[in-house]
């Protein structure tokens, strides 16, 4: 069947660690940074007599995830024992959900060059983590440091609706955009917050009766972060197409079943880790240390209410309602608290009407030029910016009356961060009202057309450029204060009458 | 007076009075485990100079007038699977744990402490509570005090023993299949496996977690309500142990002598089968006549799971679990590490090789089976299916009678080595107690007589779940109608 | 049912206990009669009957979110056969992510 067309058929399952000041079952707290074996206590260590309790904040945060990703959450949910040795797993088995998960169904829509495409979600549910090996210096031992033991984990399996690297990885940049607004988890890749492990197949077409048929899937760990993840899904597509073309009969998911394969990021490759006859038997039993969680349907109807408006929904809303272009909308609604301080200067402009279109447009290029900046060069984020959203409201509202022009405003907005001193003080005491007298500015008009003869017979013959160079004199003269759009009209009068 | 012909009750109110020190206790008990102990081998570590320590310091303040708690100065012995943080390791019996010592202390050890109790000694066991005569040890095989030369019974052989000898006057125990109730029969005390759920497993090292309870020995049921009043109640590290709110616990001592009446008492036709000792029926029939001399009913009852099928049951679901609970002993983190190996995986394999008994592999291996990759609907989940019929079986039966009468194990003691070619054989001496485990009420065994051979034997009596002050109070009926607890081993008497 | 001698071994390896040959022979023929045993069940119809997996019908019991001190590192790793001061140690683990 060569020459068929292979479509991409890839699902991704997420790993993120959650927003919990302790562990999933007990009460050591999750800190990163802690020196080694400093967090934990018998119940994570897996001491002999120990027990697990549930983490209610975990469980929560996984409700909200899953309703927020518009699935529901089930009557009953159980935990399960997933058995498989390995020195960083102090019980040899790790607690999760099987059969039985906290939350089913749902989807995401993630945006990728300028449209959506939907992925559907199949189930979200809790675990915990294991702790880390490491190699010791000495070649002949690994150590182990158990203070990641137990972190709450959730994890996200979605249907194998992606069908392109870029798709992968537009999913997982979402789904983490989607975490981080819900305040799920801060989700940072290269902190291993968050694991995406993509499964990898192509779909060859359908048989006789009707069933699609499949290339074998390949599951890919240990991608450190979203290019890994656009890498190594490109590179998994190309290699399942060259060994289906290779041996079309035999190359196939009947045969060869599933395998984990891991991911190189300096060759860019990925490499066989297990196939599928050393596939886990992991001998899943219903944990009888735990009892099930029978989410009250008041409690669910509480988390859904305190829902925040998800990214995706605030995006299209900033577009619709304050008129802004995609891209600028993505811009503002990437980070929930840029999107929210945003919002807040559009509001608190005093003297335009909120249903002025110019409003948004204008608080937009201020967050977006000026904040931006001040937030990349003193490396904060929104919430550690020295000035309200109030005064870049009012400098806005300054510049759109005409008081003082734009420049001045970046100026001033400048000052008012570093000196916390409000705009209007800041004018008031540098004497930066624009002018927009026409008597006067008529006045330095004349001086600038006498003194720039040929900018000005540029302009007056139709070359527009030209005006820059007459404003920019006329500002000089008047110490920037001259109102460029009243200049404007007045050269306009003067030289093309 | 040889203090420890006292029953703890007994104790605790002569210490109370001043009659008696907490020292002079402790001291009759290390005098009794010195002396009897190389016989009866019921102790695996005993630390004397930390118990009179600790004695002294009880003494001080009841000399200062204060209440100490529910067994202020009263020795205790605890079985070896129970997480103590004293100095004294806990090995569960087992090669593989064999110098670990706990950094934290069980539960029922933390109240054991609050209420003033001084811990004597940590009691022998068969391996990871594995058997039914402690011979499973790792280390060495209880003897029964009243015939040395056979079994105590088992997993909590050693707390049974050291009862029966008076080496201490109460001791903690745990019943998984009916691991506190067939060594009390054998061994001629009381026993208690209270509903799962009452008494919390926090600290106790899992053998089958949805099976497990913590329960007393004492020689008389006044003693066993004590302890378990002690250790009995709600412990939030323990998520299986029921809220104060939805089954307070109430207090066992103040009811204990109120008769049950009327009293409907069931007799299932499955615990009078085949396999039943002549000798063990005719002292239990003799012990329901009592009861019906006392104005009791009794009702035939038909428990048809609870038998062949619930051994079955058991040994599927206690060995899966146990499977599971089994597989952090890999050497890593505590415990043996073998010394001779080549990677990893190997060192799991000989550590596990070497660190356990044949049973515990045996069962290890049998839970590995039933969950592994298409064998789990077979075993495990038909086994659950099974237990709920059985957990029917008792709640029916439960509707119509009081409790549940039967002989705890099919015989009397047997001899030391009798049942160890066939590991099934020896699994059938949980015939009558494995049911209650499966089905998560509570039960008691108590002392109704003797063989021939001065064997001593058991009565069982089993009611639903959380009634164990109910419970308590029919056996006390029966209890204060004769005097079995009088009668000490021969092993007590003459010179060590 | 009778365990071959694969089986045994597979189990074994599963349950991760090395076995002699003398013990792979004894543990078959115990196995297999215990096996025979439980099988018994078989003679039960359970359609229908939902397994009952936990004892008590206890649900949610949750923990609040506050952390509490645990062990110290020497404690943690005190009672382990091979380690440093603050870090268990092992045979060096050839790296496939899990499944020692």
């Amino acid at each position: 069947m060569s020459g068929a067309r292979l479509i991409p058929t890839i699902g991704m399952e997420v790993h993120l660690h959650l927003a919990t000041r302790t562990k999933m079952f007990c009460a050591c707290a999750v800190e990163y940074d802690a020196p080694p074996n400093s967090r934990v206590c018998p119940v994570c260590l897996g001491m002999p007599g120990v027990l697990p309790v549930m983490n209610k904040r975990a469980v929560e945060l996984a409700i909200r995830m899953a309703l927020a990703l518009g699935g529901t959450i089930p009557d009953f949910a159980q935990w399960d024992r997933k058995h498989y040795y390995y020195p960083d797993l102090p019980k040899n088995y790790q607690i999760s959900e099987y059969d039985q998960p906290l939350g089913v169904g749902g989807y995401l829509d993630v945006p990728l060059d300028g449209k959506t495409f939907r992925v559907g979600i199949i189930r979200v549910h809790l675990e915990e983590d294991a702790g880390k090996l490491m190699h010791a210096e000495d070649g002949n031992y690994s150590v182990v440091d158990l203070n990641r033991t137990g972190t709450p984990l959730l994890e996200v399996v979605s249907e194998p609706d992606i069908h392109s690297a870029a798709q992968a990885r537009a999913y997982g940049e979402a789904l983490r955009q989607l975490a981080v607004y819900l305040g799920v988890g801060d989700c940072n890749m290269e902190l291993g917050q968050m694991r995406c492990e993509p499964n990898i197949s192509l779909k060859i077409g359908e048989g006789p009766d009707g069933t699609p048929r499949y290339t074998p899937i390949s599951e890919i760990k240990n991608l450190n972060s979203f290019r890994a993840v656009e890498r190594a899904v490109a590179f998994e597509i190309a290699r399942h197409r060259e060994e289906y073309e290779d041996d079309p009969d035999g190359y196939t998911l009947e045969h060869l079943g599933k395998s984990t394969r891991g991911w190189l990021d300096d060759r860019e490759q990925t490499f066989l880790q297990r196939s599928k006859e050393e596939a886990h038997d992991y001998r899943y039993l219903p944990e009888p240390d735990l009892v099930p969680v029978v989410p009250d349907r008041k409690w669910v109807d509480e988390v859904r209410a305190a829902l925040p408006e998800l990214p995706e929904t605030r995006r299209r809303r900033f577009v619709e309602q304050y008129g802004l272009p995609e891209y600028d909308a993505g811009v503002l609604t990437a980070d929930r608290e840029v999107a929210d301080f945003y919002e807040d200067v559009v509001s608190l402009h005093k003297r335009k009407p909120p249903t002025d279109p110019n409003v948004p447009k204008a608080a937009s290029n201020w967050m977006m030029q000026d904040v931006m900046r001040v937030l990349n060069e003193q490396n904060i984020g929104i919430g550690q910016i020295t000035i309200e959203a109030g005064d870049i409201a009012a400098v806005s509202d300054m510049v759109l009356a005409g008081d003082i022009n734009r420049e001045t405003g970046s100026d001033v907005l400048r000052i008012a961060i570093d000196t916390g001193k409000s705009p209007w003080q800041i004018v008031q005491e540098q004497d930066l009202a624009q002018t927009s007298d026409e008597g006067e500015l008529e006045r330095i008009v004349d001086e600038v057309i006498a003194e720039n003869p040929g900018p000005a017979q540029d302009f007056a013959e139709g070359k527009d450029k030209a005006v820059g160079r007459l404003i920019g004199m006329a500002k000089k003269k008047t110490g920037g204060k001259a109102n460029p759009n009243v200049v404007r009209e007045i050269l306009v009068r003067k030289l093309r009458g | 007076m040889d203090v420890t012909d006292l029953t703890a009750c007994r104790m605790r109110d002569a210490l109370r009075a001043r009659d008696l020190s907490a020292a002079d206790a402790a001291e009759a008990c290390i005098e009794a485990i010195d002396r009897l102990n190389p016989k009866v081998k019921a102790f695996l570590s005993t630390d004397a100079p930390r118990a009179r320590r600790r004695a002294a310091e009880i003494d001080k303040r009841l000399d200062a007038g204060e209440d100490v708690g529910l067994l202020a100065g009263v020795p205790v012995a605890v079985k070896d699977n129970m997480c103590t943080d004293d100095g004294q390791p806990t090995t569960c019996a087992s090669r593989i744990l064999q110098n670990w010592r706990a950094p934290y202390n069980a539960h029922v050890v933390e109240r054991l402490l609050a209420e003033g109790a001084v811990i004597v000694g940590k009691t022998n066991l068969d391996e990871f509570a594995m058997g039914s005569s402690t011979e499973n040890s790792g280390f060495e095989a209880t003897r029964n005090p009243w015939d040395l030369d056979r079994v105590p019974g088992g997993s909590s052989g050693g707390s049974a023993a050291a009862v029966a000898a008076r080496m201490t006057p109460i001791a903690l125990g745990s019943d998984t299949g009916g691991s506190i109730r067939q060594p009390a029969a054998l061994c001629g005390v009381v026993g208690m496996k209270p509903t799962y759920g009452r008494v919390s497993r926090y600290g106790l090292v899992a053998f089958a977690s949805s099976l497990d309870q913590i329960g007393p020995f004492g020689r008389t049921v006044e003693d066993a309500a004590l302890l378990l009043q002690a250790t009995a109640g709600h412990d939030e590290r323990d998520s299986t142990s029921v809220s104060e709110t939805d089954e307070p616990v109430p207090d066992y001592l103040a009811t204990l002598d109120e008769p049950v009446a009327p009293l409907r008492i069931g007799l299932p036709r499955e615990f009078f089968g085949e396999g039943l000792d002549p000798e063990v029926e005719r002292a239990v029939r003799d012990a329901l006549a009592v009861y019906e001399g006392l104005g009791a009913e009794l009702v035939d009852v038909d428990l048809p799971h609870s038998t062949d099928y619930a051994i079955a049951t058991y040994y599927i679901v206690a060995t899966s679990e146990a499977s599971s609970n089994l597989a952090r002993y890999d050497g890593v983190h505590y415990g043996h590490r073998s010394s001779d190996h080549t990677d990893m995986i190997d060192m799991y394999m000989r550590t596990r090789e070497e660190g356990f008994g044949d049973e515990v592999k045996r069962r290890i291996m049998l839970g590995t089976y039933a969950l592994s990759a298409g064998y789990y609907d077979a075993y495990y989940k038909k086994a659950l299916q099974v237990r709920r019929l059985i957990r029917r079986d008792f709640d029916e039966a439960f509707e119509t009678v009081d409790c549940i009468m039967g002989p705890t194990s099919p015989t009397a003691a047997f001899r030391m080595g009798e049942k160890t070619a066939d590991p099934l054989t020896m699994y059938l001496s949980d015939v009558y107690t494995a049911s209650a485990n499966l089905a998560a009420i509570a039960g008691i065994s108590v002392p109704c007589g003797f063989t021939e051979a001065g064997l001593p034997v058991g009565l069982q009596i089993l009611s639903g779940v959380f009634t164990e002050e109910r419970l308590l109070r029919i056996a006390r009926m029966y209890e204060r109608e004769t005097d079995w607890a009088s009668r000490a081993p021969p092993v007590c008497e003459g010179a060590s | 049912m009778a365990l071959s001698r694969d089986e045994v071994l597979k189990v074994g390896t599963l349950s991760r206990i090395r076995l002699t040959d003398e013990e792979v022979e004894r543990f078959a023929g115990q196995l297999s009669s215990i096996l025979d045993y439980v099988d018994k069940l078989k003679e039960l119809d359970t359609r229908g009957v939902e397994p009952l997996a936990h004892a008590l019908p206890i649900h949610n019991v949750l923990r609040d979110d506050e952390p509490r001190p645990g062990l110290d590192p020497q404690k943690a790793v005190g009672g382990a056969p091979d380690s440093t001061d603050t870090l268990f140690r092992v045979p060096r683990v050839i790296d496939d992510g899990s499944s020692a």
